[in-house]
């Protein structure tokens, strides 16, 4: 039964991921991402990670990609034909993240979940090294039958809490960066 | 097998109740609405339809059904078809996680269940504030699929406002996470048992009423009723997202804003005024009829929804719109800042005086 949902919610993680990139309406792209992002948070309610399942669906389903599709409706872009000029570096990721999951396929060593991951995190682009984070405040919640949030609380403020508070950081120095490049009128008069 | 068989069927059961209830309720407020509405701006209100203009309801839901259904010329037909739909189903499955009554259990043919709380997981809230943000998806595809310049324009406004708002409930509720120390429901409600100050609008060690204004203003504008009705004004833009949609489509959209106004109400009552528990332990069925005690816990439930639900009325009936550029400072400087001081404080009281 676990191996079901596991399959399904992986087979439609990839199916859309490629959906992201290959259609060529921008708000189809988005629609395929949000049916990605539910996916990914049914993976983790399969994980007993009920917490990073919500949190996953309200930053990124309610916020990250609602912004996207505010953007590209501004823009208003009927076709973007753009999209497939960077096929050569595409080729060259793809090749390399496919070579990576053959080599853990072959080694046999790993657990089945991390590769269907890896191929979805391609599509993700700024997404993945967040999800790896909570990949790894996924694993000791698991062992944990019950109190899901309050697990990840505290590791994340004992065992990672260097990590958190770095992360913290470089959030705060992107709000900062994003207002002096919104109010640069203001800096450039005085 | 069985036994398994009969929790399902209960659960389907209990889920038809709800949808039920609630679209009644809907059906009730689109009346009581022009009513209360009506008498604050001294009119009748709707008298034609029935005696006293009760069956106007009735009169609006067939017009909706049997009215044409246009999709206009030059629209995406899939995401224009797609984004009620977006827009109504967030709307219901929320209420999938209230505690409308006592957490009792009932035997039913040898299975045990809970015939108040349809599911109760240990991330309600979370699950809530979820499947709402979800909700805006639907505006904004309706917005931007109708190939309308003002149904755009209202997609848009509903995208920053959603966004915005969304926020300050988050935080707004931290709060009272905070004192009751469970993300679910059920544990939250049942944190409150007893008089009325135990309810977390009144608590000690740090009474939540900040956290409840700033929830209440925001879900007012979350819900896009007056006066933060931005995304649908009718005298800058006809009606905004949904002006191209008639009919049944129409319905849902209109469906989708009235049964999430009942979750924000029914949110609010479950996390500041107590839920299901009566503000003194005397007005609820004790002592020789505490086995009834299920029935005036729902009973106070509803009330506290339905006041709630009038708060809504009487704000549209009152207040004037605001212009968008005021919405947004009020969102971003005034609401956010009390949402965030109230953390902090709500913070350090629970860590100098835990409650028992």
């Amino acid at each position: 039964m676990a191996h079901l949902f596991f399959f399904y919610f992986a087979g439609v993680i990839v199916l859309t991921s490629i959906l992201v990139v290959a259609l060529r309406n921008p708000i189809y792209s988005a629609l395929s991402l949000l049916i990605m992002f539910f996916h990914v948070a049914g993976l983790y309610v399969t994980l007993h990670a009920e917490f990073l399942a919500a949190v996953q669906i309200i930053v990124y389903a309610g916020a990250i990609l609602v912004l996207y599709l505010f953007v590209v409706m501004l823009l208003n872009l009927k076709r973007e034909e753009r999209y497939h000029a960077q096929f050569p570096i595409g080729a060259l990721l793809g090749l390399t993240i496919v070579t990576e999951v053959l080599l853990l396929a072959f080694h046999g060593s790993s657990p089945p979940e991390p590769a269907p991951s890896g191929t979805s995190t391609p599509a993700t682009n700024g997404v993945t090294e967040v999800a790896g984070v909570t990949d790894a405040v996924a694993g000791p919640a698991l062992s944990a039958v019950e109190g899901n949030t309050e697990t990840i609380g505290e590791s994340l403020y004992t065992t990672y809490l260097f990590p958190f508070e770095v992360a913290s950081l470089i959030l705060l120095v992107a709000m900062i960066g994003s207002i002096v490049l919104a109010k640069k009128d203001i800096f450039e008069q005085q | 097998m069985v036994e398994v068989g009969i929790k399902m069927a209960f659960s389907l059961a209990q889920i038809a109740v709800v949808m039920g209830i609630v679209l009644l309720t809907v059906m009730f407020l689109t009346l009581a609405e022009r009513k209360v509405i009506g008498w604050m701006q001294d009119r009748m209100g709707p008298m034609e339809v029935g005696p006293y203009g009760i069956l106007q309801p009735i009169a609006d839901g067939l017009k909706l059904f049997f009215k044409e259904d246009i999709i206009p010329a030059g629209a995406n037909k899939f995401i224009f078809s797609l984004a009620p739909i977006l827009a109504l189903v967030p709307a219901l499955i929320g209420f999938a996680v209230i505690p409308f009554g006592p957490n009792m259990t009932v035997e039913l043919f040898g299975v045990q269940v809970k015939p108040f709380v349809i599911s109760d997981i240990n991330i309600g809230i979370l699950y809530i504030l979820a499947f709402t943000s979800i909700g805006a998806y639907g505006i904004i595809l309706g917005g931007w699929s109708s190939n309308s310049k003002y149904s755009l324009l209202g997609g848009l406004r509903a995208a920053a406002q959603v966004i915005s708002y969304e926020l300050n409930v988050g935080l707004a509720i931290v709060g009272v996470l905070l004192l009751a120390g469970s993300l679910s429901l059920v544990k939250i409600t049942d944190a409150q048992t007893g008089w009325f100050w135990n309810w977390f609008i009144f608590a000690p060690p740090f009474p939540q009423i900040f956290a409840f204004v700033v929830y209440i203003i925001s879900s007012v504008a979350e819900t896009n009723r007056l006066p933060f009705d931005l995304p649908e004004a009718e005298s800058e833009l006809v009606a905004g997202f949904f002006t191209e949609y008639s009919g049944m489509r129409f319905a849902f959209f209109f469906l989708a804003e009235y049964a999430n106004m009942i979750l924000v109400s029914c949110i609010a009552t479950s996390l500041f005024l107590g839920g299901w528990n009566a503000p003194a332990p005397f007005l609820q069925f004790h002592g020789s009829l505490a086995h009834l005690a299920w029935l005036s816990g729902t009973i106070w439930f509803a009330a506290k929804v339905y006041f709630f639900l009038f708060l809504f009325f009487w704000l549209r009936a009152t207040l004037p719109r605001l212009r968008y550029d005021q919405l947004m400072r009020f969102g971003w400087k005034v609401m956010l800042p009390i949402a965030l001081g109230n953390i902090l404080i709500t913070s350090i009281a629970a860590y100098l005086f835990p409650r028992g």
